[in-house]
């Protein structure tokens, strides 16, 4: 907020801040283009730039001199479209694994040996014949589902665009297979990311795939916990996806707006400001210069290695096709997990409903 | 939707209720003067600028956000091509539209036929004004007063699979705990006993209010012809209720038609859209998302608004045969 302020008063104007919910924003930002209301400046999450872009709400970066060279290539991609690029990250998040020391003590587990599926799942059992739960995580119905679904998808070694395939489906099969035998709670199939963390808050269980803006949560919980990064089917670190929102600047009928807005832009995405922002909201700088800087929270280096092994949503070229691919993702996790559907069965379909609405890609 | 409220105020000044009727209009060769005319138009005028920017222009956005292919481009910027039909063919292709058609049709019947007999239990049960009796009702009126999100995540912090108020309960009287709201088959259950609850107070305050219209001579008069309690109840006080009845049933068949918050709060519709009905599809079609669909999440309020539209009809329908007999 006072980050905001001052930049606007060093830009010589006065910003007003409106805050939506991430559902929300996106209809909302559809909503105020239509009427020609739409704002100066759009902070919005990266998986949607793409959609605003095709829109023709945003500004391509080449209309508005925002420089973005310094900016690391895999956190970019969210806003690239046919070759142009859209708005500039301000930070970038990523999920690791957070874990409860004490529990996994307890049950002697050693986290630093867990590298690929099969130790996981071995420490989950370990976990639950000490008696204690497993993991938490979010599979909801709706795009944090799919987030939190992702690494294991993509450390599979699968691709959105068939998500049928072997390494797809066994990607679901072992989430199914956690479910049934009680390393998750069953709540996981409505708990947000924030509600899931309140579970692993309440120091029941031995995991919880999160966030690094769960950090100052994590200090905050009452037992002593580590992190450990995603890992992947075969072994090694499972790409996670990256969130995090890019500054935008929306069209304008008056032009000559842009000038103060690239000026505002410029001020809140500055090396020093953006670090006061990614140490604030627990991001990880979107630069080489604010990761070095970030090196030395002794916290950060996991989240720096998971962040650099990240990948864009809607990056593979899949730009606007990511939100309904997403959509029969998590449709088909939930349908796994509930039992509705076998886990082949629930991706066939999801590959099937993905394809029709993306037109055969 | 506009035939709808007309009727419904013409059911209430039938049965005594309080809507001034509007000027009657000259038929024919009038001999008034126009100054009477004029002044019965401005008299309509407010409610006919009303009506038309608050039902008929809405009415013909959806219309036309329905017949037209939206993308988010076209959306933004206009000039979206005619498409006809074609989204509602979209969604009653849609695997979804059976399911959410069912569910629909399920809860609302089930929730009607549940509110209603027990909200007119509870009516004929104050209607006896025992002590704390004011008190009481008022405490029932509680679940109509709150508003919905805090209605919807009560229910669902009492519904939660493992750490919820229900489970703990049944665990205690030796029942295996239930999956309310994350297990397909008893999600719908959930949203239907949890709108149950949210609609008891309105069928009991207009039940009592109805009760307390019919004099007790008549039952003074039906007991001395040698009724029994329950013969009371169904040849003397249901009969007499009928006009209320109508009304209440109406009411609340349109008002559940299109319910939409509980639901999604407590689901999302979900999980894989075992809960969707017509109303939380539509919004999942055109907010819910990631990527909006605007013509056929349009297109499936529109079906919903025909539904309740057919639904009125035939309830008047059957309304008037009964009068008539």
């Amino acid at each position: 907020m006072n980050l905001l302020s001052s930049c606007g008063a060093s830009a010589g104007v006065k910003i007003k801040r409106t805050g939506y919910d991430t559902t929300a924003l996106l209809s909302q930002t559809l909503l105020s283009a239509q009427q020609g209301n739409s704002p100066d400046v759009l902070i919005v999450d990266n998986p949607v730039v793409s959609t605003l872009a095709d829109a023709g709400v945003l500004a391509s970066n080449d209309q508005d001199n925002i420089d973005t060279s310094a900016v690391a290539p895999n956190l970019l991609a969210a806003g690239v479209l046919n070759g142009k690029t859209y708005g500039i990250p301000i930070g970038a998040n990523t999920l690791a694994l957070y874990y409860n020391k004490t529990i996994l003590s307890a049950a002697g587990v050693d986290p630093s040996t867990i590298k690929s599926w099969a130790d996981l799942t071995a420490a989950l059992a370990k976990v639950k014949a000490a008696g204690k739960g497993g993991i938490t995580l979010s599979a909801i119905g709706t795009e944090e589902g799919s987030f939190q679904f992702l690494p294991w998808f993509w450390g599979s070694g699968a691709n959105l665009t068939k998500l049928d395939s072997t390494q797809g489906t066994a990607a679901l099969q072992l989430w199914t297979t956690w479910f049934k035998d009680g390393y998750v709670p069953n709540a996981a199939i409505q708990d947000t990311q924030t509600t899931s963390w309140a579970e692993f808050a309440t120091g029941k269980y031995a995991f919880a795939e999160n966030g690094t803006w769960q950090l100052s949560n994590a200090d905050k919980a009452g037992f002593p916990y580590g992190i450990i990064p995603i890992p992947s089917m075969a072994g090694g670190v499972a790409p996670a996806p990256t969130g995090g929102e890019f500054v935008t600047i929306p069209l304008q009928k008056d032009t000559s707006r842009y000038a103060t807005t690239e000026k505002i832009v410029s001020c809140l995405t500055s090396s020093d400001n953006a670090f006061n922002t990614d140490t604030t909201l627990g991001y990880i700088g979107a630069t080489a210069a604010i990761q070095a800087k970030q090196a030395s929270n002794p916290e950060l280096p996991v989240w720096i290695t998971a962040v650099g092994a990240a990948k864009g949503r809607t990056s593979d070229n899949l730009g606007t096709n990511y939100p309904k691919i997403s959509q029969q993702l998590w449709t088909a996790v939930q349908n796994a997990l509930t039992g509705a559907k076998s886990a082949s069965a629930a991706m066939s379909a999801a590959q099937a409903a993905a394809a029709t609405a993306t037109g055969g890609k | 939707m506009s035939d709808l409220t007309g009727a419904a105020s013409q059911l209430s000044r039938r049965d005594g209720g309080g809507a001034a009727a509007p000027p009657p209009r000259e038929r024919g060769g009038s001999r008034k003067p126009a100054a009477s005319q004029v002044a019965a138009w401005a008299f309509l005028a407010p409610v006919t600028i009303y009506l038309l920017v608050f039902y008929a222009y809405p009415l013909y956005r959806s219309l036309d956000l329905s017949l037209r292919n939206y993308t988010v481009r076209s959306f933004v910027h206009g000039h979206a091509p005619f498409s006809g039909l074609k989204n509602y063919s979209i969604d009653l292709h849609d695997p979804t539209f059976t399911p959410a058609l069912l569910h629909t049709l399920i809860f609302t019947f089930a929730s009607i036929v549940f509110q209603f007999a027990i909200g007119l239990a509870l009516a004929v049960f104050f209607v006896q004004h025992f002590k704390l009796s004011a008190t009481l009702r008022a405490l029932f009126l509680v679940p109509w007063l709150l508003p919905l999100i805090v209605s919807a995540s009560t229910w669902s912090w009492m519904l939660n699979s493992d750490s919820g108020v229900v489970n703990s309960v049944l665990h205690h009287a030796g029942i295996a705990s239930v999956n309310w709201l994350t297990a397909p088959k008893w999600a719908l259950v959930s949203v239907i006993i949890a709108n149950i609850w949210i609609g008891i107070p309105f069928n009991l305050v207009l039940m009592y209010s109805g009760l307390q219209a019919i004099s007790p001579d008549i039952y003074e008069a039906a007991a001395l012809d040698g009724a029994n309690g329950w013969q009371r109840f169904w040849r003397v006080t249901f009969p007499l209720l009928r006009p209320v009845t109508a009304v209440t049933l109406l009411l609340g068949l349109v008002y559940t038609l299109k319910v939409f918050d509980i639901i999604w709060i407590m689901t999302r519709g979900g999980p894989a859209g075992a809960s969707t009905t017509f109303a939380t599809w539509s919004y999942q079609l055109s907010f819910g998302n990631l990527l909006p669909a605007f013509g056929p999440g349009a297109a499936a309020a529109n079906m919903l608004i025909v539904m309740t539209l057919i639904f009125g009809f035939v309830y008047f329908r059957i309304q008037r045969k009964q009068r008539e007999s």
